[in-house]
């Protein structure tokens, strides 16, 4: 019952052949099996979720069972939930509980869906990783002595191995759709508002969205439909229309344009990344789609622009960790300056303090024109290449990732080439544009391949089409790693 | 644009996040490469671009001028450091 989609699962609990009780009880013992190896959870409560899978049931008894109602999902530890550790895998939260519930959580609250637990990540989202977890690595089901992805290792890590049918994530600079890419399951970022930030630790503010992690597109937008939408707490949601972002799923791709970014054939691409990428697209062209040549010139600019807006951003955020009131608290101190700086040497890992510094550094007097306000001009340069781009075409395809998953500890000693393995992601988001990454195949080691697919500003749905047709006429989401049964 | 080792004691100040020699060396050589990447922003002419703060260019929402939130604050203090009578506590800063 683990392998079902959520699809599945919401067809078995309404026709009775289960009940939420018994469903997250099986996903409870799986977890119980397996996290110890891959290090997917930081915090299970079984108690808890059996409580919401109860009251999941006695809704449904009451008649008033929405499609997710009784379906379990992991959250990710970014979202504060309440009664639950929340700790956005740091030293500096080990200790927090988040008095009230994130935004995404009330909503999955709402349509029944019961919490399995808090997933593992890099710490405060800052690592393509999942190694600057304090909780340790998480281990990538496919093999285990490579890397999941990051941030949202833990919630990717966990749907591959069918440990959850889906979890959230968040996605700053690639955080949903590269670990996606490297367990070989789907995941979508949407367009930067779609989602409230609301109680969801904040990184870098202008760029951080939340978003559904699954095995299928339709999974995606069964989930997409229960997190959008308006909340008046967070000052970028933005109020429009409710959409159901499953509506265009059966819609042919026959016609549909597909820009192909020449930037996206760079050097240091994989070959048998770049060979999947290709079949992918060769599929689409046989569904009916054509293919245009498009170029998004000042995309290399996007790594260096994304390391000083996420760093500035980072460095003001987490100004807030500061031993007062809420988190870990150096045990001593001199002074109050000695407290807040003890606390926070303690409390942060060093790839968040290495982000803390470079953007205390470009924001500091001297530097803010030379490094904040040019990068937000090139930021401004690399949204326009966007939307010349997407006057010749509907969707953007590419790959997700430029290799398939790496070696424990093969980059964690240098920042730089940890920083460009989301070289394809990161301009999506300093465009605020939705991005995702659906599985399209394996290399040769048979670690998966992320295809990813780019849409303008709202079109979700239309992503969603396209990704659904895809998954139509192939099989590479229904895969599933060896020793997983 | 070399970094020293003063630059990273500087920030690590204004930062407030306390670090030794042997932590401020080795963050030195690793701040050295970002930078490296950092600067390849340099070779492009931004002149006449306007900067962008945010995906969307939004204006910011405003709200009636009322009160949204009841007290919270023992919720809140239940997972402070230290609190005394409603306070949360920190060491002495004035004599």
């Amino acid at each position: 019952m683990s392998n079902a989609t959520l699809k599945e699962l919401s067809l078995k609990l309404a026709t009775g052949a289960c009940s939420s009780v018994e469903l997250t009880h099986e996903y409870l013992n799986k977890i119980n099996r397996l996290n110890n190896d891959l290090g997917c959870f930081i915090t299970v409560d079984g108690e808890r979720s059996l409580a919401q899978a109860q009251a999941a049931d006695a809704q449904r008894s009451a008649g008033r069972a929405g499609p997710l109602t009784g379906i379990p999902l992991a959250h990710k530890d970014i979202f504060c939930t309440q009664g639950w550790l929340t700790t956005c895998g740091s030293r500096m939260l080990a200790n927090f509980v988040a008095p009230y519930d994130a935004h995404v959580v009330e909503r999955c609250s709402a349509a029944g869906m019961v919490t399995l637990g808090k997933t593992n990540m890099d710490e405060f989202a800052m690592g393509s990783s999942n190694e600057t977890s304090y909780f340790g690595p998480v281990r990538n089901p496919w093999h285990r002595e490579t890397v999941p992805g990051g941030s949202s290792g833990g919630s990717a890590a966990a749907v591959a191995a069918r440990l959850a049918p889906a979890a959230t994530g968040t996605d700053t600079g690639g955080s949903i759709r590269q670990p996606a890419a490297l367990t070989g399951i789907c995941g979508l970022k949407p367009t930067y508002g779609v989602v409230s930030r609301y109680g969801m630790i904040a990184f870098a503010s202008s760029l951080d969205q939340a978003g559904p992690m699954a095995r299928t597109a339709e999974d995606l937008g069964l989930l997409l439909n229960v997190m959008a939408g308006f909340d008046a707490r967070d000052s970028t949601s933005l109020d429009r229309p409710t959409e159901d972002y499953l509506r265009d799923l059966p819609r042919s791709v026959a016609g549909l344009r597909i820009g192909l970014p020449q930037e996206f054939l760079a050097a240091g691409l994989a070959p048998d990344v770049q060979r999947a990428v290709d079949a992918a697209v060769a599929e689409y062209r046989k569904l009916g789609a054509t293919v245009v040549d498009i170029s998004l010139p000042n995309m290399g600019l996007s790594v260096p622009v994304y390391y000083v807006l996420a760093p500035a951003e980072a460095s003001s955020n987490l100004s807030r960790f500061d031993g007062v009131r809420y988190g870990h608290r150096a045990a001593e101190y001199t002074d109050l300056l000695d407290m807040y700086k003890r606390t926070r040497a303690e409390g942060f890992g060093a790839e968040v303090k290495r982000r803390i510094l470079i953007g205390t550094y470009v924001l500091s007097h001297g530097y803010y024109d030379a490094y904040y306000i040019r990068a937000q001009k090139l930021r401004r340069l690399i949204a326009q290449d966007f939307a010349a781009a997407f006057q010749k075409c509907d969707v953007i395809m590419g790959p997700t990732s430029p290799t398939t998953a790496f070696r424990l500890g093969e980059k964690s000693a240098d920042p730089v080439q940890m920083y460009l393995s989301d070289i394809y992601t990161i301009a999506v988001n300093l465009a605020g544009l939705p991005g995702m990454s659906i599985p399209c195949g394996f290399d040769g080691g048979g670690l998966p391949v992320g295809l990813q697919i780019i849409g303008n500003y709202f079109d979700e749905a239309r992503m969603l089409n396209v990704a659904h047709q895809y998954q139509l006429a192939t099989d590479w989401h229904l895969k599933m790693p060896p020793g997983i049964e | 644009m070399a970094l020293t080792l003063d630059d990273v004691r500087r920030v690590a100040h204004l930062a407030r996040i306390a670090v030794d020699d042997a932590e401020a060396g080795a963050a030195l050589g690793q701040l050295t490469r970002v930078f490296g990447l950092i600067e390849q922003m340099q070779a492009v002419d931004v002149s006449g671009i306007e900067p962008m703060a945010h995906a969307q260019d939004l204006v910011l929402r405003l709200r009636p001028d009322v009160v949204t939130e009841g007290d919270q604050r023992e919720r809140f203090q239940a997972i402070a450091p230290e609190v005394d009578a409603g306070l949360y506590l920190v060491p002495k800063v004035i004599e």
